[in-house]
């Protein structure tokens, strides 16, 4: 767990970018489906991308690096979701109105400006995710607000742009897969000031712009159609951008645990400083050790020289014990720096002292090694099995990283692991990545069209909240949930064709959800047809409310099988009011003796022999009235 | 691409109130406008633009247009920097790889965006391009001139002369290959007329293209300069070819014969087609495989025959039906001296245009036939139209394509005026418009 931190005091400040994809009918620039697809490609072309000078002109340092190495990117595509204009072999359509317009309406739900005219931009990426080596988005409107408590949050502005490629794997031979599928669906992104001032409240306002954009009813849910960037900093930290934040939940864990990194980074410079060893001290000198392993147990290395790769190494002066340091949990500087040699030599991993001697490397290898770099008892020692311009890239990054660390937090975009602790991605992009889409014309924005769509704007979420508990009587709590639920629509649908109770509908589609995936069971396997189905069927006295978990259970289970073959399966059809009186004159025949002893008082015991024999097959109520009926049948 | 000058695109009302803010493109200015305000640098409008928008980029990069109305406030609250593009320094060049000269003319090869206004201008010095394409400095010396900026549409059959007496210069001055950057919309035309001007080659001319501007990271430019370089550098071949994408990967380039060669795609990468002939090499990292092997041998001491003379006055008519024959009539009112007639199927125009071609032949102008179909031959015997045709005095022009049919009679006309000559010339396979054969493989995709 974090540490008690007084988060206002320390000075944090916290900005959101907040993006999902919109439930459009086609893309944001073509006319394909926005779908992904999960069979073998159609399609497959390879391409490069090659870095172009920005308009300061500057090369990003990491886009010309990759391109350097040679990486090549293995486009995927098939005919369904895909043509030529996300292959970049044609020019863009127009802006796609469509998802102008669902922008708009948020837009104006968080009393955002919109412009007069919308201009399409192309956003430099060059990592492959982009077919064209840029995104295009422009700004639909700007300084709007949304509310959480009292604090009124700013938001800069709210955009429409294109998702991307999704990553498959790397291959031998610098290829990078890439699907093209998800490239070109419609991304709405509101962009925060950077005004918030701690984790808890982080959640908070990601939420609140989760519900105005639930609210345009417009926008893709499940996972994978949210995606939260944060951009975080405290005073003599940096400002970190931590990309691709996917669950809400993880929100307020990510920035807890990048206010203590930087915490923690800092102590370390601090005590670094006082050791006084001096940045230029860290030197790019990489001596070849490979002598020293030729026997070595060490699998790893031994692997790397059996395909004839070197170990390289380098000394890094008065940081014994530093690299072992835990930053965040089970995240240390060595591990900061591991995440470095990655990206910039393409290395498996790296060695340190501080974790030496373990994985087979002995003592002895060790003492060679010191000597081997001259390195005293106060340094440490990083070193690398790859071929040599691998070794050596991942022992310059390591260096870097090094210096980085006497100096304090190095600014770099960060990318979310599952607990919430975040590693390396890539530096920080410089500013002013953009430039105008030539091939998209402008898109004026009249003062009518804006009133058209202000007219006709779904209710905002405080107002759904308070018709939520005044039409279905839900409490304020139930209310809530069902407001931040991903099935709000669902539980309205299922209320309005079934006679259920709202309350119980609520709480299956909340609490009850929430605990079966707790459980462990896939409840995201289950449409939501097949719980409509269910409640139908319970409508129908088909079945009872009680084995609704058993029912979402089994179809969990049984992916494409129906509902019907659930009830089937499990036995629950419930039984009809004949076979029920056959059954219960049975249970009070059998239970003569005890009926005898205690009269009207055998009811309860008697009840639950019924129900434990027939549970889910037949309604209590209607048990309890047959019981009564026969008891006192049976009694006169 | 914009062949004028970078200029506002600002008219009327917004102009005005631009100008009362003494405000020029570049700088930073204030919008007010019913309490909201705008900061951000003023960028040019394009000319297709309304008259009631100015457009400025905001901090975060962004471009908006903004609406000027009666009660919008502009402000200039400060000086734009002009923004520079910085070549990186030329590489040291290596005496010991070959020469190869880069010749100019325009299109989106040659293109570069202005970054902050998105306006495209020509582009294509020697030190733009080691900047674009740094590994060129390891394939060839390459000296850059250009010759023309102009949109493929709008080159003439003047500028093919031009072009070609730039090319000779630079064979002249001893070059071990000629690159002529081109736009691709009518590349296809150029490579033919240079595939006639340019004869008895001693070293391979090759045109190139790209179909997405060579600013953009994902542009096929950097892969088709490579390839078409290194062909230049090093093939064994001395022809006019053109040089682009093979597929829409960024892996092989083809080399495609000047006179064989078509544009058969809007916008792919790979828009160009060899019709009815092989492809003469393929370039793939960097090494040139030849695919034919019937063809002119790189040999720098062969004497280059200079013939760069075209004559406007040649039409081609694309018979429908329905088509007027007043077409015809209006090229010979207009002292045309040839029609090419690109027909249906085999090579036929409808009876109703008969009278118009028999009026034409009569007045001493050359009509030839080619094929719509693209792929094939025309073959006039097989139907009565056809010998008809024939009987008229219309020339058949075999397997060749209709545009280079209309850049050949040119270059014809710019040779000699003489009708029977000119008739001869037709029909001698010249620089390969002809393929003797037509084979079962490679008609198109």
């Amino acid at each position: 767990m974090p540490l008690e931190i007084d988060y206002e005091k320390i000075g944090l400040k916290v900005g959101l970018e907040i993006h999902q994809q919109l439930d459009t009918s086609a893309k944001l620039f073509c006319n394909c489906k926005p779908e992904l697809f999960k069979e073998e490609p159609e399609i497959t072309f390879l391409r490069r991308l090659r870095p172009t000078q920005s308009e300061l002109g500057q090369i990003d340092p990491a886009a010309y690096f990759e391109f350097q190495k040679g990486v090549k990117i293995l486009y995927e595509a098939n005919t369904a979701t895909s043509c030529l204009v996300e292959m970049d072999e044609e020019p863009p359509h127009p802006l796609n109105m469509e998802a102008v317009e669902i922008v708009l309406a948020a837009a104006l739900m968080m009393k955002a400006k919109p412009v007069d005219e919308i201009h399409v931009m192309r956003k430099t990426v060059i990592d492959g995710s982009n077919t064209t080596g840029f995104q295009r988005t422009c700004v639909i409107a700007l300084n709007g607000e949304v509310k959480t408590g009292k604090k009124i949050v700013p938001i800069q502005y709210v955009s429409l742009e294109e998702d991307a490629a999704r990553k498959m794997g790397e291959e031998e031979g610098d290829i990078i897969r890439y699907r093209i599928d998800r490239l070109g669906i419609p991304l709405i992104e509101v962009a925060t000031a950077p005004v918030i001032n701690s984790p808890k409240e982080a959640g908070e306002v990601a939420l609140a712009i989760g519900r105005i954009l639930r609210a345009t009813g417009k926008v893709k849910r499940g996972l994978g159609t949210i995606r939260q960037d944060l951009n975080i900093s405290i005073p003599n930290g940096a400002i970190i951008e931590i990309k691709g934040v996917q669950e809400l939940e993880l929100l307020r864990f990510v920035v807890e645990y990048e206010v203590q990194r930087q915490l923690n980074l800092l102590k370390i410079s601090d005590e670094l400083g006082k050791s006084e060893v001096k940045e230029e001290d860290i030197k790019e000198e990489f001596f070849d050790v490979t002598e020293i392993f030729k026997q070595t147990k060490c699998k790893v290395v031994h692997k790397a020289l059996d395909r004839n790769q070197r170990v390289f190494a380098v000394k890094l002066p008065k940081f014994k014990g530093f690299l072992k340091r835990e930053l965040v949990p089970n995240f240390r500087l060595g591990t900061e720096m591991a995440y470095r040699a990655r990206f910039w030599g393409r290395v498996g991993g790296i060695f340190h002292t501080d974790e030496l001697p373990a994985y087979g490397i002995t003592a002895e290898e060790v003492e060679e090694l010191r000597k081997a770099v001259k390195a005293d008892e106060h340094d440490a020692i990083v070193f690398v099995a790859d071929n040599p311009e691998n070794a050596k890239d991942a022992l310059k990054a390591v260096v870097e990283r090094a210096r980085e660390a006497i100096k304090g937090v190095p600014e770099e975009t960060r990318a979310p692991n599952p607990d919430g602790t975040t590693h390396y991605m890539r530096p920080r992009p410089g500013a002013a990545r953009m430039y105008p889409e030539t091939d998209i014309p402008p898109v004026q924005i009249t003062e009518d069209y804006i009133k058209q769509i202000g007219s006709r704007l779904p209710e905002l979420p405080e107002q759904k909240l308070q018709r939520l508990m005044k039409e279905y009587r839900l409490n304020q709590k139930l209310a809530k949930q069902i407001l931040d639920s991903e099935h709000g629509e669902l539980f309205e649908t299922i209320v309005k064709e079934s006679r259920v109770s709202p309350t119980t509908v609520a709480v299956f589609l909340t609490e009850t959800l929430k605990a079966l995936k707790r459980d462990g069971i896939q409840i995201e396997k289950v449409s939501e047809n097949q719980i409509r189905e269910i409640f139908k069927s319970i409508n129908a006295g088909e079945l009872t409310k009680e084995t609704i978990p058993d029912m979402v259970v089994w179809l969990s289970k049984h992916e494409n099988k129906s509902v019907q073959e659930a009830v089937n399966s499990l036995g629950l059809k419930i039984i009809s009011e004949d076979e029920l009186r056959v059954f219960v004159e049975k249970v009070v025949v059998d239970n003569r003796e005890l009926i005898q002893e205690r009269g009207e008082d055998s009811f309860g015991i008697l009840m639950g022999i019924i129900m434990r024999d027939l549970r889910g097959k037949v309604n209590a109520a209607l048990a309890s009235k047959v019981l009564k009926e026969k008891l006192k049948e049976f009694m006169e | 691409m914009s062949e004028k000058k970078e200029f506002l695109g600002y008219k009327g009302e917004v102009l005005e109130t631009i100008k009362k803010a003494e405000a020029e493109i570049g700088d930073i200015i204030r919008v007010t406008k019913n309490e909201e305000v705008y900061e951000g640098i003023l960028i040019p409008r394009s000319e297709y633009g309304d008259e009631k928008h100015v457009v400025i980029k905001l901090r975060s990069g962004y471009n908006i247009g903004i609406r000027i109305t009666p009660n919008t406030k502009i402000e200039k609250i400060g000086k734009g920097a002009k923004p520079a593009f910085a070549p990186t320094s030329s590489p040291e060049q290596n005496p010991k790889l070959p020469k190869v000269a880069i010749i100019s003319t325009g299109g989106t090869i040659a293109s570069r965006v202005d970054y902050r206004t998105g306006a495209v201008r020509p582009a294509l010095t020697a030190s733009d391009l080691y900047s674009v394409v740094p590994e060129l400095a390891n394939i060839a010396r390459i000296d850059a001139q250009i010759l023309l900026s102009l949109f493929s549409e709008n080159i003439i059959p003047k500028h093919w002369t031009e072009i070609a007496k730039a090319v000779a210069k630079q064979i002249a001055e001893g070059v071990d290959g000629v690159l002529i950057a081109h736009g691709t919309d009518t590349m296809g035309y150029t490579a033919a007329a240079l595939s006639f001007a340019l004869q008895n080659l001693p070293v391979p001319v090759i045109l190139v293209g790209s179909q997405r501007s060579a600013d953009r990271p994902s542009s096929d430019a950097a892969t088709n300069l490579i390839g078409a370089v290194t062909a230049a550098a090093k093939a064994p071949f001395a022809e006019v070819a053109l040089a682009m994408h093979e597929t829409p990967s960024d892996t092989s380039i083809t080399l495609h014969k000047g006179t064989k060669v078509r544009k058969c795609h809007t916008s792919r990468r790979d828009t160009f087609k060899s019709v009815n002939a092989q492809l003469i090499a393929k370039v793939e990292n960097h090494k040139v495989t030849m695919l034919i092997e019937d063809y002119r041998k790189r040999d720098p001491s062969r004497k280059l025959v200079l013939k760069p003379e075209f004559d406007e006055k040649v039409a081609l008519i694309k018979s429908y039906p329905g088509m007027n024959p007043a077409v015809i009539d209006w090229c010979v009112e207009n002292a045309y001296r040839g029609i090419v007639l690109e027909g249906t199927g085999l090579g036929h125009v409808g009876r109703y245009c008969f009278e118009a071609i028999r009026s034409a032949v009569k007045h001493d102008i050359v009509v030839a036939m080619t094929s719509q179909c693209i792929w094939g031959r025309v073959n006039m015997n097989v139907y009565d139209q056809g010998r008809d045709l024939l009987a008229l005095g219309v020339i058949p022009l075999e397997d060749m394509l209709s545009e280079t049919a209309v850049v050949k009679l040119m270059w014809i006309f710019g040779q000699t005026r003489d009708m029977e000559e000119a008739k001869k010339l037709l029909k001698t396979n010249i620089v390969g418009e002809f393929s003797p054969r037509t084979l079962p493989e490679k008609s198109g995709e």
